[in-house]
């Protein structure tokens, strides 16, 4: 779905993956006794202290009892950190307070590394439920061997083996035994019943919650290594294109810094990996860094790109979106239907440039030793990708790269990239000492990986039953691909995969069509990615459909999912991309999707008789596979100022892993949301973005975001989907169309502008 | 313009540091790249997203924008001095209601909400929406926030 040279291999537990290590240091000859070899009963909670049970990549055991699992995706906020081991936790039977949470470093051999496009724990939990639930059955077996008893009459309870007969082994003691054994098939392991799980659907806080609170947390951005000096670069505000001259005289002049010296620029399109470049000023600190970085002065070279003019831009795409484009999917004759319509229901939709902004910006320590090695510290979402491209850029072999992965300071899809960390290892090359790259809240800003811009317009058609009988849906935006290859002229089929290909709506003549829009500046994809813009424009349309039927919004949603039905996109669509899953195994199931709907209805007192100035909408969405229904409480005074008292959301993820955290990212997706609809905009001029800090690309404070947020689940025991991005494309037109209520003003472009 | 290195002396959680520094190195990068204490956070360098609030004489006051030659002998307290006995109710709180996801902006958000509390005891909804607003949490955990700030006034935790 979205390119990424890393290995996407699906990860598999297979047996060739149960790599046993078993007990280190055991000679045969030092039999070390085991501490648990007296007669007080705590005493067999432990073993040897040199004692490791490491059947799998992800678990192991020590002699004294803890149990250490490997947390292989990157934390940006989600609290995957937390919610894959207690996964592990909760199958192996592990007392969680004798848990310690390991970060892998970027390896292949964890599977895949790439947090990204919601689907950690959609790929990994039945995977880890299987790795805890052998770790359990080997315990198991080493308790039942130790006590040459059968192993029906053992079971695991909170990090020990109890014996029927009441007599117990902890699973410390255990860990040696467990590693001369062999390791099971997977066919003879029985996972846990769901009633019986521990942590899997309770709550469970985030593992580095205490962390966080005492500032002790570490980021990227607060790695400290020795002899580190700090690195800023001077950009082109035309990303991509070169400089004519440059003098450094008065940055070098100032006291600790160490070198101020030109980085090549990368033509456009220039990829992900590719260093931005530019003036590069290296210092003894942070703020000499800064300072000697204004004082250097450039005279820009102009590239490719320089004409780029995003208002412009977007006025091309929305015009060409009024005449037919490559249709992508199409069913009956809309056309024809449309002629025949009594009522047609047609609106443009406009989408700004949108920025990431995590609240830390890109940064990397990266050390470059003597030996042609080079050792990573970064925020990043694809480890494996990084070490890769790192690799790539000196010249080195991926064994020679440790890419060590910090907490990130939120990330959004931005810490997708490599580009900055590779930055980062070639000005550690070059100075021979250790770096810390910052990139400063402007250089976030004005170079980032950009939202695509997005034009759309959606034509509906009625007929004299008031049955709607033709939809028409064009979108222009560029494409993803762009910033790699000069090949990608505008949406991709997978990119239109997300909100328009997939539309779920039961009518008789269907088109959808896509224009080309050429990319000009570094596009990336950003949380909800093209599901930003399909989302809004179809949710927003649906419920001008209602008012046009004189319907209600929720039973005229119910009336176009249709019957309860399967989808079958790949009969509809050439190379249909169900989030790179298969449909069969995760369908588009409408009956699953009027559940949210109808759920969202009961829970948010739907249709309730509101005062003048406020407003209910709804919207419903579902991408990355999960099911999401949206009603929007609004609250818009005469000043226009706009509250968002209250949002309710209906969700079917299948089973809720941490639910906690789920509720966390729909209350969080929700202010995302709520940034994306009231105040961010990117605006490029000449090539150059104009907004550079807080100041002027505005996000949501406290005082725009929701109130209050409530959850609520379909309790189901389907697979379990992601909920990063899900909450984000339902939220926009669930807002707007609540804003329609309570002011009678149609939104069809973001920002809102009242 | 280039400030010659300059001795200062600074009582940093209530102990005193010496450091050396051009005059106008904003206390933030001060605390961080000097002094090691990376709990403050560098968010957007001209005092607009809280994440580098500290408490210059009990009031919450932006590091990123806070020149070392302006402080002389006034009590800065960042994140790490806040809770002298163990946890600070205000830390109680933010754990109480699971504040945080990324975690990133928490340490300004706690410092500011400090603040509030030790001059409004009981704040409205408005007291909060006003003192908290300097504080950008991308994440977007306001709900959970205000939450926080209204158990820690209740003193529920």
């Amino acid at each position: 779905m979205k390119p990424n040279p890393s290995n996407n291999k699906l990860f598999k537990v297979s047996r060739r993956d149960f790599v046993k290590i078993g007990a280190l240091g055991s000679t045969g000859l030092i039999l070390g006794i085991p501490l648990g070899c007296k007669q007080d009963k705590n005493a067999f909670l432990t073993g040897r202290e040199d004692a490791v049970f490491a059947p799998n990549v992800y678990i192991t055991i020590l002699g004294t009892g803890e149990v250490q699992l490997i947390a292989h995706r990157s934390e940006m906020g989600t609290g995957i950190r937390t919610s894959l081991p207690l996964v592990m936790a909760d199958e192996m039977e592990a007392d969680w307070t004798k848990v310690k949470i390991i970060q892998a470093i970027g390896d292949v051999k964890y599977g895949d590394q790439n947090t990204d496009g919601s689907y950690s724990v959609r790929m990994f939990y039945q995977p880890l439920r299987v790795a805890g639930a052998t770790v359990k059955l080997m315990l198991m077996q080493a308790a039942a061997q130790e006590w040459q008893v059968d192993i029906s009459e053992c079971k695991a309870v909170n990090h020990e083996i109890v014996h029927n007969s009441g007599k117990s082994l902890g699973y410390g003691y255990l860990a040696e035994k467990a590693g001369a054994l062999p390791i099971p098939s997977e066919n003879e392991i029985t996972l846990k019943d769901s009633r019986d799980f521990k942590f899997i659907s309770k709550e469970t806080v985030i593992y580095d919650l205490e962390d966080i609170v005492t500032g002790k947390a570490v980021y990227g951005l607060d790695v400290q290594i020795p002899d580190l000096k700090v690195a800023v670069i001077k950009r082109n505000p035309e990303a991509g294109a070169g400089m004519k001259s440059f003098n450094s005289d008065m940055a070098t002049a100032i006291e600790g810094v160490s070198k101020v010296y030109k980085m090549e620029p990368t033509a456009f399109p220039m990829g992900y990996n590719a260093p931005l470049g530019g003036i590069v000023v290296v210092a003894n600190n942070t703020w000499t860094a800064i300072k000697a970085r204004n004082a250097v002065e450039v005279v820009w070279d102009k590239g490719i790109n320089a004409s780029y003019d995003s208002n412009a831009f977007m006025q091309q795409m929305q015009r060409s979106v009024q005449k037919e484009g490559q249709i992508k999917r199409q069913l009956g004759s809309a056309t024809k239907a449309l002629k025949e319509a009594t009522k047609v229901i047609e609106s443009d939709f406009l989408v700004p440039h949108l920025a990431h902004s995590p609240m830390e910006t890109p940064c990397a320590v990266a050390r470059h030793n003597a030996d042609g090695t080079c050792e990573i510290w970064a925020p990043v979402q694809s480890p494996q990708w990084v070490r890769q491209a790192v690799a790539a850029a000196l010249g080195i072999e991926e064994s020679q790269v440790t890419i060590n992965v910090t907490l990130l300071g939120s990330a959004f899809g931005r810490k997708s990239k490599p580009d900055f960390v590779v930055e980062a290892a070639l000005i550690s090359k070059e100075m021979n000492t250790p770096i810390k790259l910052l990139w400063t809240r402007e250089d976030d800003i004005q170079h980032d990986f950009y939202h695509s811009n997005c034009a759309q317009h959606i034509k509906v058609g009625i007929d004299k039953n008031n049955k709607v009988t033709s939809w028409v849906h064009r979108t222009a935006f560029p494409s993803i691909s762009g910033t790699a290859s000069a090949e990608a002229k505008g949406p991709s089929s997978d990119e239109l995969c997300m909100g328009v290909l997939d539309m779920p709506f039961e009518i008789e003549n269907v088109s959808c069509e896509s224009l080309d829009a050429i990319a000009q500046i570094r596009i990336g994809w950003l949380r909800s990615v093209h599901n930003i813009n399909h989302g809004f424009a179809i949710g927003s349309i649906v419920d001008q459909v209602a008012q046009a039927r004189e319907m209600d919004p929720i039973d005229n949603m119910l009336d176009l999912l249709g019957s309860d039905r399967k989808i079958d996109f790949t009969a509809l669509v050439e190379g249909f991309n169900n989030y790179n899953v298969k449909l069969e195994d995760y369908p588009c199931d409408t009956h699953r999707f009027k559940q949210v709907v109808q759920l969202v209805k009961e829970k948010s007192e739907w249709g309730k008789s509101l005062p003048k100035g406020k407003g209910m909408g709804f919207a419903a969405h579902r991408s990355f596979l999960t099911y999401v229904a949206c009603v929007v409480e609004v609250e818009v005074d005469d000043n226009n100022n706009i509250k968002i008292p209250m949002v309710h959301f209906a969700i079917d993820c299948g089973v809720p892993v941490n639910p906690d955290r789920i509720r966390a990212q729909f209350e969080g997706g929700a202010a995302f949301g709520a940034s994306l609809a009231l105040k961010s905009e990117i605006n490029v001029k000449n090539g150059a973005v104009t907004e550079d800090n807080f100041n002027n690309y505005l996000v949501a404070r406290m005082t725009d975001a929701p109130i209050n947020t409530a959850v609520h689940f379909v309790e189901n025991e389907e697979k379990p989907t992601g909920v990063g991005e899900p909450p984000v494309p339902p939220f926009i037109p669930a807002l707007c169309n609540a804003i329609f209520m309570a002011t009678g003003k149609r939104i069809t472009r973001l920002p809102i502008r009242l | 313009m280039i400030l010659p290195m300059e001795k200062f002396t600074l009582n940093i959680n209530d102990q005193k540091v010496s450091i050396e520094c051009a005059p106008d190195t904003p206390l933030l990068w001060a605390l961080r790249d000097q002094l090691g204490l990376t709990g403050t956070k560098y968010g957007c360098g001209i005092a607009i997203c809280g994440s580098c609030t500290v408490h210059m004489d009990g009031t919450a006051v932006r590091s990123c924008s806070l020149p070392i030659s302006a402080i002389n002998d006034k009590a800065i307290t960042t994140i790490e001095g806040v809770g002298k006995d163990g946890l600070h109710p205000v830390q109680k709180a933010w754990i109480a209601e699971n504040v945080p996801q990324c975690g990133f902006c928490q340490s300004g958000q706690i410092m500011s909400a400090i603040a509030l509390l030790e001059q409004n005891g009981n704040p409205s909804d408005a007291d909060i929406e006003q003192a908290m607003s300097g504080n950008i949490c991308r994440c977007g955990t306001y709900i959970r926030i205000r939450s926080a700030i209204k158990n820690a006034a209740t003193n529920k935790v």
